[in-house]
């Protein structure tokens, strides 16, 4: 049996699956890169950015990251691109652009 | 202690990204402001019912929860939970917890407006500590938006479809926390996404930490059902708030206290207006549709704001 | 050193649930198995245990109740019966496939309608294919031995599968007779303390359980827990040869009686193998090379070891007490039947449904079957395969 979700995938035979597929770790989804399904991207200007932080709860895929109530770049590996962040934002300083 | 929104979001996340809910759900929003309450030195399990969330933040081998988690069924969280507060209670007896864990429960409002009630009705009247949120996108959505007890009267959806001799769901929703309030609990309340999420984050953390059953209710936007532009998921949440649609208030031992009035009521009909769901009521000759939802809202939220007053 | 004592199916059970202590206990009423949280909610009153006893607001609730304890790293128990063990239906799956090794008592009796009470095996044999490991008793003691051993042998690591012991409604459950008990102290020395590995509210590490599990695992996740099921097999014989050490009563698979050199054999199982074994006591006397086997353990089921047994013998009846409607027999007739039919030389088998919703069952009844197989054995010839006994019928019985 292997124990970590890393190390179970599609092709693993059922001996390596995890008994009554539990899973013994937190947030194992981060393997999944949920940033393929974006068709649009939202694009973080940290000049016109005012800390306010109002888009940081609303994010619902925890893709923009706030450090010591700082916020950085967006994790683009698992943004989906709705563009709530982008509309909520008070000072325009979150576009919304379209992946090419 | 005060609110503080940048302290909130430097807390490391607990709802992680990489969930395969669909882009602007409003469940991921609720989870992560769910699981923010929590004070960091606390660790939790949360119980879910089956649902969108449920298929996706744990499809094997991938959970976005970094607390620990269990599904079971549909119907049946609240007794899940129950089981889950009862195993710790056995092993705080006995000695065996070396951590403070909450038990936090989680459906969608089909899981537990509807086939989940009897377990939220039964837990609730034991008195288990542990606290319910459910996320209210007044639907099935993960069947495909299906009718629940929990949608408004005229909202389209594919088992209320509008037609010729149909103008969508014929009845007003269940008032569940209501229902819940009548349980006697300590703690019931409602919210949803608002600006700085003060009003989700006192009320997700009052429930948590309120000993006993608890019960908050999260009006949810969900996009596809409700025919939105995904980007749009605070403006609806707004005008939910700002039509009196969903008045944001709570019971605090039966004391009935509103968390927010509008400072201009808005009227319903512009929270309809934003939503495909809604789209047949603006068809000449439906107009009595809009007035019907609008006398539906005033005369609750005049209810509410009595039983507030009075309390 | 053995207690003598004088009790119920129910009360011994629930003896049985005292002595080991258990975590978490989610009730129920039913009957005939209420009793059973009956007599345990006065051992909470009473402070004889530890555990938190709780009153849900359905079976399907104390299923879950159950889950989430035992996920959560508890024991968990409950009882139940028809339907109450149908309403838990969806969750017995869940239990199973979570691989928690909850134990489940059932008091087993009919399935409506018309809705009855008395006992039959309609409700247990439903749930057969839940993932349940199931041992069925035959009487008070076997009742009290086998839910002894139960948490052991859903708890083995390579198992980890829940359990239901099964007695039967009223007969068993609700019969005074003669019982040997155990002490306190043997008891829990012998089922020990549970330790799972992973818990939901384990410090070191977080739990997460019940996935949705997509086509690329769906399968592996089942064969994962057949294989469990097979493993079952051999902690069910490991935990009977420790209990019959450390308690002096022997357990197997299940119990051949005058079977070595029998001709026609019957399968049953439960509190009718006491009947048909004074049929089978009468027959031998007259000369008839008669014998039996009563099944313990249906899940995991003794094919192989059934099919062994049954090799020599001419003619063999099944007797099923639930009435699967297949319209050709009951599920204990399917799976012994599937059992032989890869034997070189096998019985010719017949399927008798009897005793539903409490019928009585009769020496005489046994006696009949008897004649039956002998005719068969003569004649090669099986007549009817599936028939039923112990109605009002205004056909003649097939004899």
């Amino acid at each position: 049996m292997k124990t970590r979700a890393a190390d179970i995938h599609e092709t693993s035979p059922w001996q390596d699956l995890t008994t009554g597929c539990e899973i013994y770790e937190g947030g194992t989804s981060r393997l999944t890169l949920t940033g393929e399904w974006r068709s649009k991207v939202p694009v973080w200007d940290p000049a016109k950015c005012k800390q306010c932080l109002l888009c940081a709860p609303f994010c619902p895929d925890s893709s923009i990251p706030v450090t010591d109530g700082k916020r950085g770049q967006f994790d683009l590996d698992h943004c989906k691109g709705c563009g709530i962040c982008y509309k909520v934002c008070p000072f325009k300083a979150i576009d919304w652009k379209e992946v090419h | 202690m005060a609110y503080n929104l940048r302290e909130q979001m430097s807390k490391p996340e607990r709802f992680a990204p990489g969930h395969r809910l669909c882009a602007g759900c409003g469940a991921g929003v609720t989870c992560r402001a769910m699981m923010r309450a929590l004070e960091p030195e606390d660790k939790a399990v949360v119980c879910n019912a089956t649902s969108c969330l449920e298929v996706s933040s744990f499809q094997y081998p991938y959970t976005a929860w970094e607390d620990s988690y269990i599904h079971a069924a549909f119907e049946n969280t609240s007794a899940v939970a129950s089981g889950v507060e009862s195993a710790l209670r056995a092993m705080k007896k006995k000695g065996k917890l070396k951590d403070n864990f909450k038990i936090l429960a989680i459906g969608g409002d089909g899981g537990t407006y509807d086939i989940g009630f009897q377990s939220l009705s039964g837990a609730l009247e034991r008195g288990h500590d542990f606290t319910y949120f459910c996320y209210d996108n007044e639907a099935y959505m993960n069947t495909g938006t299906q009718r629940s007890s929990a949608t408004p009267r005229f909202a389209s959806a594919t088992t209320t479809p509008p037609g010729a001799e149909s103008v969508g769901k014929k009845e007003n929703p269940k008032d569940l926390t209501q229902i819940v309030v009548a349980h006697g609990v300590p703690y019931a309340a409602q919210t949803t996404f608002m600006g700085n999420f003060k009003d989700f984050h006192e009320k997700a953390h009052r429930a948590i930490y309120t000993e006993g059953p608890a019960f908050v209710n999260v009006l949810c936007p969900c996009p596809r059902g409700w025919q939105y532009p995904a980007e749009d998921l605070a403006l609806i949440c707004k005008m939910a708030v700002d039509t009196c649609v969903w008045p944001l208030y709570e019971v605090v031992e039966g004391k009935w206290m509103l968390s927010y009035e509008p400072k201009k009521k808005l009227p319903v009909e512009e929270f309809m207006r934003l939503q495909g769901r809604f789209k047949h009521c603006f068809k000449p000759g439906n107009e009595w549709t809009i007035q019907a939802a609008q006398e539906y809202v005033d005369r609750k939220w005049e209810e509410l704001l009595t039983r507030c007053s009075q309390d | 050193m053995s207690i003598r004592d004088r009790l119920s199916g129910n009360e011994a059970i629930a003896t049985a649930m005292r002595q080991i202590n258990p975590d978490v206990f989610a009730m129920f009423p039913i009957t005939p198995s209420t009793e059973i949280p009956q007599y345990f909610a006065q051992y909470v009153a009473d402070g004889r245990v530890d555990t938190e006893f709780i009153c849900v607001e359905s079976e399907h609730s104390s299923m879950s109740a159950c889950i989430g304890a035992e996920a959560a790293g508890c024991r968990a128990i409950t009882a139940t019966s028809s339907a109450g063990l149908s309403f838990m239906n969806e969750v017995l799956y869940v239990a199973a496939s979570c691989r928690l090794p909850i134990v489940l008592a059932v008091a087993c009796r009919a399935l409506t309608g018309p809705i009855n009470i008395n006992h039959d095996y309609s409700d247990s044999m439903a749930e057969r294919d839940s993932g349940f490991i199931q041992i069925y008793a035959e009487n008070n003691q076997e009742a009290y031995d086998n839910y002894l051993q139960a948490h052991r042998i859903g708890e083995t690591p390579d198992v980890r599968l829940p359990v239901m012991i099964c007695e039967d409604g009223f007969i068993t459950s609700h019969a005074l007779e003669n019982i040997e008990l155990e002490s306190d102290e043997a008891v829990r020395a012998f089922v020990g303390e549970y330790h799972p590995e992973n818990y939901l509210l384990k410090s070191e590490n977080p739990l997460a359980v019940g996935p949705y599990g997509t086509s690329p695992y769906y399968m592996e996740a089942r064969v994962a827990q057949a294989e469990a099921m097979k493993n079952a097999k051999r902690a069910i014989l490991d935990v009977a040869a420790d209990f019959e050490k450390t308690f002096g009563r022997k357990y197997g698979l299940f119990e051949p009686y005058r079977l070595e050199d029998a001709e026609v054999a019957l399968v049953l199982m439960g509190s009718s193998a006491g009947t048909a074994r004074a049929a089978v006591d009468e027959l031998r006397e007259q000369g008839v090379r008669a014998g039996l086997i009563k099944v313990r353990v249906f899940r995991p089921f003794p094919a192989e070891e059934l099919a062994e047994a049954l090799k020599d013998c001419k003619a063999v009846a099944v007797l099923d007490k639930s009435e699967g409607f297949s319209a050709c027999g009951g599920p204990l007739f399917a799976e012994t039947a599937a059992a032989c039919v890869n034997l070189d030389r096998r019985p010719k088998m017949v399927d008798i449904v009897y005793g539903l919703g409490g019928r009585d069952f009769t020496v005489d009844q046994a006696k009949r079957v008897f004649a039956r197989l002998e005719k068969i054995a003569a004649t090669g010839e099986t007549g009817p395969v599936y028939t039923h006994m112990g109605q009002r019928d205004l056909r003649e019985e097939v004899q």
